[in-house]
């Protein structure tokens, strides 16, 4: 061990931030959040111009007005927490990932048809990986039933697993969905094992009778919704281009009020022409009854017209601000607001998550398409570039350990020096292939806007830890303890 | 920590090892984060020069005399045989700096035969 006088210090890694006036410490890549108090503050002045020997430091803190055993007693602490570093401090070592990563969720995409015509979706739009040719259309009940088995036999000993049902429209194929969560049910009952279900919808199927069985079955739903009539039907159209808000808009009413085991979420998708955010949230939330709404700009090419610009992002972001403020309020009532983009990330910032992949999937989440093929996640279903094994062999362990090593955030060399990275890791996959050709690319079109959401969030979980921790208390249980 | 305050699960567990790095040595019996419990002197043996026995609640903090006063029994008296320095030839001044056991014992340093 070197002596603490021969030490050279200098700045460790992390972000800075103020909430209600107090100051606050991100700590990268670890996640953690910390409260600090001034003689924090002072030492990071100390040091921001540059190294400063141990000494040297203690004669810096005392002429700022910290007392010389004080002095002592804050580096220890600042030193060992990471928050200035030297020399000998631990570098943190790649970790390897495990051989055998059990797998946790199955997005199983039921069929690749789709009653509507939405321009931007990625499944059928100007921007598709989707290889569709000479496959099935719809899963059958054979391949269903092995890709339950698949999902159980490959999930180690996970108490509990997990099944989501995607599409093409997912409704179009409901027979074999029933099927599936009896299926599926009986055997993770046999095993005593939990399994529960979620299926994404454009909601343009849903009947009473399909609606009762999502309530029975505890079916978590998500309806693709972009907003009030003139901003939906922008572009979430059927193939003769008449919008679709006139037909979901009752069947949404009647899922949320009939549907009472599961919050039912709205997931907005962003455009050119459909980015008033405030507006559509106070529509899915107040006049629809959504639980939760959710929001993600579209993932495109950026010359597609209905690309958000540089400038549609900043709005997108401002609006997000009000929101998250509004969300802010209602969580120091402790009540719930719905905006699940906050609610996303204070979850993950409340266990400090620090990702080695954006996500989970060809990781812990693994989607089968409706000939059986398995890739990396709903969104490379169906493209033989991205193909990742066949539900009848198994994952194709080579192909997994490419996609895996290409998203892991050590081979992102851009993200190195980011404090957003224990979150971001990058972004999305899929959203990297379509822009940048490469499932591996950072999504630096993003950086600025991932670096102002996360800081806005930081904020709000900041000052609700500070004045209403007990809110806070929702986001213990782990998703995958459960 | 006293400067920095955790409001996470992952800065809780850097608070956890930051506090094993700094913090002092403390008796068995003192526990700094959970309350204060009563010094019972109870169940000291008295034939014996305390040292090495423990209290009623399994610590040492309830010994009718110091732990650290043991230190002088081994070295000096050589009351009892433990691996101490030798007064007698090699080591005669292993204990100048240290006048009050449980004070100073800090200043004992290791003796490399």
């Amino acid at each position: 061990m070197t002596a603490t006088g021969t030490r050279l210090y200098r700045l460790g890694e992390f972000h800075r931030f103020e909430a209600q006036g107090a100051r606050f410490l991100y700590l990268v890549p670890a996640g953690a959040i910390f409260a600090v108090d001034e003689a924090v503050a002072k030492l990071i002045d100390c040091l921001s111009s540059g190294e400063a020997s141990h000494e040297q430091l203690i004669e810096d803190l005392i002429a700022r007005g910290v007392a010389g055993l004080e002095a002592e007693d804050l580096i220890a602490e600042m030193f060992h927490s990471g928050v200035i570093a030297s020399d000998e401090s631990r570098r943190d070592e790649p970790q390897v990932l495990p051989d055998d990563f059990p797998v946790q969720t199955l997005v199983m995409n039921l069929t690749n048809q789709c009653n509507l015509s939405c321009q931007y979706c990625y499944e059928f739009g100007a921007d598709k990986l989707a290889t569709p040719e000479g496959k099935p259309k719809f899963m059958d009940l054979e391949t269903a039933k092995a890709s339950v088995d698949f999902l159980f036999s490959q999930s180690g000993d996970r108490r509990a697993v997990h099944i989501t049902f995607f599409g093409g429209e997912t409704l179009m194929n409901f027979p074999l969905l029933k099927e599936v969560v009896a299926y599926a049910g009986g055997r993770a009952a046999g095993e005593g094992r939990n399994i529960d279900f979620s299926l994404t919808t454009n909601a343009t199927l849903l009947t009473p009778a399909i609606i009762e069985f999502l309530s029975a079955n505890r079916v978590g739903v998500t309806v693709s919704m972009d907003g009030p009539k003139e901003m939906h039907d922008h572009l979430r159209v059927f193939s003769n281009g008449r919008g679709s808000y006139d037909i979901i808009a009752p069947k949404v009413r009647a899922l949320i009020q009939n549907h009472r085991t599961r919050p039912i979420t709205a997931r907005v998708t962003l455009t050119a022409g459909v980015s008033d955010v405030i507006r559509i949230f106070r529509h899915l939330k107040n006049d629809l009854g959504f639980h939760e709404v959710g929001f993600a700009p579209v993932t495109t090419s950026p010359n597609q017209l209905y690309a958000i610009g540089q400038q549609g992002m900043n709005s997108v972001l401002e609006q997000f601000h009000t929101l998250a403020q509004e969300y802010l309020e209602y969580a120091l009532r402790g009540e719930s607001h719905g905006f699940s983009n906050v609610s996303d990330t204070l979850a993950e910032l409340y266990q400090g998550v620090n990702k080695s992949h954006p996500c989970g999937a060809g990781l812990g989440l693994l989607g089968v398409g409706p000939s059986g093929d398995i890739a990396p996640c709903h969104r490379f279903v169906d493209s033989d570039a991205h193909s990742m094994g066949h539900i009848s062999t198994g994952i194709d362990r080579k192909k997994q350990a490419d996609f895996l090593s290409r998203g892991h955030i050590d081979s992102k060399y851009d993200c190195h020096t980011c404090w957003a990275r224990p979150l971001c890791a990058g972004g999305c996959h899929h959203e990297a292939y379509v822009r940048y050709g490469d499932t591996g690319h950072p999504n630096l079109h993003y950086c600025d806007w991932i670096r102002d959401w996360t800081n806005t969030c930081l904020e709000v979980y900041a000052a609700i830890a500070a004045r209403n921790p007990e809110f806070l208390q929702q986001f213990a249980e782990r998703k995958a303890l459960q | 920590m006293k400067h920095m305050h955790p409001l996470n699960r992952k800065a809780a567990r850097i608070d956890n090892y930051v506090s094993s790095q700094t913090d002092d040595v403390v008796a068995l019996q003192d526990h700094p984060s959970g309350p204060p419990r009563p010094h019972v002197p109870m169940g000291c043996a008295l034939m014996f020069s305390p040292g090495w026995e423990v209290d009623a609640s399994g610590g040492t903090a309830g010994l009718c005399q110091p732990v650290e006063r043991d230190i002088y029994d081994c070295f000096v008296t050589c009351y009892w045989p433990a691996q101490v320095p030798d007064h007698i030839n090699n080591a005669p001044d292993w204990a100048m700096k240290c006048a009050t056991a449980t004070k100073d014992w800090r200043n004992l340093d290791i003796v490399f035969p």
